[in-house]
């Protein structure tokens, strides 16, 4: 069984640093501590790269660092923040700012991203993605916070759009147009989290491919896939669930080969938080990602030669 | 039924929308708040519950993921209905969940339907040094060798380096025994253990080690890595403990990988 070392810390080391790793045109999993020891047995180097969530690894050491230094050496890796509060009023929790910009500087990801939400509110922290109105006033606070965060870690954050359920009486602009501003203001890159379009499209009755033409689709730099739940609202119509736990649905699939198609092979990652299988079930499903962006690959080769 | 004001507080910068949400959040008798709806007209109380489902289950869910044994223990109705409390008194402070949790042993001891469970508390706060420990920072421990070399006229006058994953915990009912048998796989049987015991959470490479202290050796440990002699920590614990046998002691302070380097003295 492949070991892990301790002490694994490379970057105090001052002179060893983590492989480049290119992630372009890479299809690629949220990594579990609980697939490890498949994902090292496979020795996959085709496996395209990993996405870990930030928190994960702001402890001081022990296994969730010896684990992620070791799949670090061998694959590109995503880093992506869930609770640094960017669509909340009040200021940045400098600390966990901090914490963050450590774990870019040691693991030197190819991506980093953060998402369009808030989570703590005074000193409470919610663990949840939650929604904010998309007026003059916010847009002027998340600007603010994205630019402190792109200063701390000295580098463009990916910002992901959200999945909601609710819609605040209180906007005065569209969710597009306030992600547009925001990349205007802010110079940052997008996240493009299909799934989170397809739920909130479905929840907000509007529809996604409208979504798609209207967002920014040339600041893209990565692309999110996952399987979400369906319930249903007061009125007994369908109320989609962002729940992590399953499969990619068809719906999804074909919003994906349609970005893929006007943007190119984006790194595409597919999620699972909830009900986390095997590894060859989630290996299937960046497969099966890897597949559309390669055939966009070839097709825009193809394009290239015919117009050379 | 929270009065209005309580749960929905005015938004009148256009800056204040989580103080109209966080309320109706933790407590299910706050209304959906009046700022958000649904599309088209539609209502928002089933789509705003989503967001208290969220915030409810995933703290329940992280506390029974540092919580296992405690909840093997009481089952899982009984242990997800006692979190809810704990969750609505003392929502986490910090976004690292692998920080919630602390206060949780404290509340339940307090918890009046576990007061038949007078351990389970115990239990409790190992689990939680348990996840200290792991993921506490990486240090080199003491190696036997290294004690072995100073002269034994010496090694009254050492002093350790604590070693950063180390905890104790001191229980009056057995519950090292308890906690073993409820994390391991398989079934619990009988436990007949009566005595008071002490854990000794370590983790000297990356596997977290719980083992039961001898009689007096919690005291002589927890002073040592205090950072008290070793001279005036084994005369503290033979005091206090007239079983406390020291070279035994010493023995399974090494084999845990307790304390860190020689710090001074040797």
């Amino acid at each position: 069984m492949p070991k892990l070392a301790i002490h694994a810390d490379r970057s105090t080391s001052g002179t060893l640093r983590f492989p480049a790793h290119p992630i372009d045109g890479l299809a690629g999993t949220s990594f579990k501590h609980q697939h490890l020891q498949s994902i090292l047995a496979d020795g996959d180097r085709d496996h395209g790269f990993f996405e870990v969530h930030a928190e994960n690894y702001m402890g001081a050491g022990g296994p969730p660092h010896a684990a992620l230094t070791r799949i670090r050496e061998d694959y590109p890796v995503s880093l992506h923040g869930v609770c640094m509060s960017i669509g909340g009023p009040q200021p940045l929790d400098k600390a966990h700012l901090g914490r963050f910009a450590g774990l870019v500087e040691r693991y030197e990801p190819a991506l980093v991203s953060e998402h369009l939400a808030w989570s703590t509110h005074d000193t409470t922290y919610y663990n949840d993605l939650l929604p904010l109105p998309y007026t003059e006033a916010t847009l002027r606070r998340v600007a603010e916070h994205i630019d402190e965060v792109q200063e701390a870690i000295r580098r463009p954050l990916l910002l992901e759009n959200p999945s909601t359920y609710v819609l605040f009486k209180e906007s005065t602009m569209g969710e597009t147009a306030f992600i547009r501003e925001i990349v205007r203001r802010t110079g940052c890159g997008l996240l493009l989290d299909i799934n989170n379009v397809f739920v909130s499209a479905t929840n907000q009755d509007f529809s996604a491919l409208e979504y798609l033409s209207d967002y920014p689709l040339e600041h893209v730099g990565e692309i999110h896939l996952a399987g979400h739940a369906e319930q249903e609202d007061d009125e007994g119509d369908r109320l989609l669930i962002d729940s992590h736990d399953g499969p990619v649905a068809d719906a999804v699939w074909k919003l994906f080969d349609l970005v893929v198609g006007r943007c190119g092979p984006i790194p595409t990652l597919v999620e699972w938080d909830s009900a986390i299988p095997e590894w060859p079930v989630l290996k299937a499903e960046a497969k099966a990602a890897q597949a559309v962006l390669d055939r966009h690959a070839a097709l825009q080769r193809g394009r290239m030669h015919a117009n050379a | 039924m929270q009065t209005l004001s309580k749960c929905h507080a005015e938004t009148a910068d256009g800056l204040d929308y989580p103080e109209g949400l966080v309320h109706g959040l933790l407590d299910p008798g706050c209304a959906t708040p009046a700022l958000v709806a649904g599309p088209k007209g539609k209502a928002a109380d089933m789509r705003f519950n989503v967001y208290r489902n969220n915030v409810t289950v995933s703290l329940i869910d992280a506390l029974a993921a540092v919580f296992p044994a405690t909840m093997r223990i009481t089952g899982e109705t009984f242990f997800r209905a006692m979190a809810r409390f704990h969750i609505r008194n003392t929502p986490p402070t910090s976004p690292l969940l692998f920080e919630y949790g602390r206060d949780f042993p404290d509340f339940i001891e307090r918890y009046e339907h576990a007061q038949s469970m007078p351990w389970l508390a115990d239990v409790a706060r190992i689990e939680r040094a348990w996840l200290d420990a792991y993921h506490a920072a990486d240090a080199a421990v003491l190696e036997a060798g290294r004690l072995a070399l100073i002269p034994p006229e010496q090694l009254g006058d050492l002093v350790f380096a604590a070693h950063p994953a180390t905890r104790i915990v001191r229980s009056a009912y057995p519950a090292v025994t308890i906690f073993s048998a409820n994390r391991a796989s398989g079934s619990v049987g009988r436990i007949d253990a009566t005595a008071p015991e002490s854990a000794l959470v370590t983790r000297p490479a990356l596997e977290v080690e719980v083992r039961l202290l001898p009689p007096g050796a919690d005291i002589f440990l927890g002073r040592l890595i205090a950072g008290e002699r070793l001279g005036s920590a084994a005369a503290t614990a033979s005091t206090c403990c007239p079983e406390f046998d020291l070279a035994f002691a010493i023995r399974t302070m090494l084999e845990a990988g307790a304390v860190g380097a020689i710090q001074h003295g040797g």
